[in-house]
């Protein structure tokens, strides 16, 4: 395979057959254009991080209002540490079981991808419980989002946190959905990635969540 | 067509074998322990007492970003392997803006807080 870069280059422009798409691709070097599973990979990782730019900026609008509590309850008042820990349990387990169905996805199992998915399902469903249980709670205290600059801050990062997990849980239906429908088909395996990919960044902003915003608003 | 072909063609890689499964799970439940542990330690260093407490913010800062490397190496396969140099790359530049982002608007605010007048004297500049 010592071939000289245009001779490898024309191979892989002519398509199928010649053997060099048969081997994965990275898109540098000699092994030909990238495969269409790390171009997609790619670009959903691009979307992410600019998901990820989003949150920041919530992230700074809260930590610069923390303090205009105007009078009302700050988060050493307010944030119960036992259902903020249950709830780092299930969307953490939750992130563990997606990888388990990604994995049972690749190696095309069909019963342990959707068993694993209905575990991720559950457990993400449980966050989502907590936390409403949590916002509830405080609303009914008169709490809500309109008492203070810090509590609107506060529902509208953890808030934003929880529609990305709701739209998250009815992606991991869709998945469910188009696996029975579809089977393992490469493009289905393809939304499969970008979905663990969605899935496991989203528990990563929750780690910035529940450090940021409950446990130094709780101690400090 | 035969069937590699169209697989070759769709990008879609073969299934995985036993042995390849299993190094995967692996994978993952390293990073459950690893995360699970990091996690555990933030929710009670605060409570244990061991960590002087001025320094709380930064030991709770230093586990969350551990754990973050920990998701993204175990969880979402960012490494620094050849097919993943774009992703890497992307996600240096993400945090530069991340960073940007929450430290300008700290420092800025910061100052405006501290160069605004008290508001008794605010409003009566303002009549």
């Amino acid at each position: 395979m010592s071939a000289g870069g245009e001779a490898v280059f024309d191979a892989a422009e002519a398509g199928p057959g010649l053997g060099l798409r048969d081997r994965a691709g990275y898109g540098h070097g000699e092994s030909g254009p990238a495969s269409k599973r790390v171009i997609v990979g790619y670009g959903f990782w691009i979307f992410l991080l600019s998901d990820i730019v989003m949150f920041s900026a919530f992230f700074a609008a809260y930590a610069v209002l923390v303090g205009q509590t105007a009078g009302g309850p700050s988060g050493a008042q307010l944030f119960d540490l036992r259902e903020v820990g249950a709830e780092t349990a299930c969307l953490l387990l939750s992130s563990f079981a997606c990888g388990m169905a990604s994995i049972a996805a690749d190696a095309r199992r069909f019963w342990p991808f959707q068993i694993a998915m209905a575990a991720t399902f559950m457990l993400g469903a449980g966050f989502l419980g907590l936390e409403l249980h949590e916002f509830a709670g405080l609303v009914a205290r008169g709490d809500g989002p309109q008492r203070s600059a810090f509590l609107s801050a506060f529902f509208t990062l953890v808030g934003c946190h929880g529609l990305h997990i709701t739209a998250g849980l009815m992606w991991l239906l869709t998945m469910m959905a188009q696996i029975l429908a579809k089977g393992f088909r490469a493009d289905i395996l393809r939304r499969m990635l970008c979905f663990s990919l969605f899935w496991h960044a989203l528990d990563i902003i929750w780690v910035a969540i529940f450090t940021v915003v409950y446990l130094m608003g709780a101690y400090t | 067509m035969t069937h590699a072909h169209t697989h070759a063609h769709s990008g879609a890689e073969p299934a995985m074998d036993a042995g390849r499964i299993r190094g995967a799970i692996l994978i993952y439940a390293v990073g459950l322990v690893l995360a699970g542990g990091l996690t555990a330690a933030s929710f009670i260093a605060p409570v244990s007492g061991l960590i002087w407490a001025p320094a709380l913010p930064v030991a709770l800062v230093v586990f969350a970003i551990a754990q973050m490397g920990v998701h993204l190496v175990f969880f979402l396969h960012i490494t620094t392997g050849p097919d993943n140099v774009n992703n890497a790359l992307a996600l240096a530049f993400g945090v530069l803006i991340v960073l940007l982002i929450m430290a300008g608007s700290l420092w800025i605010m910061g100052h405006l807080n501290h160069n605004m007048p008290p508001m008794p004297q605010l409003m009566q500049m303002q009549r």
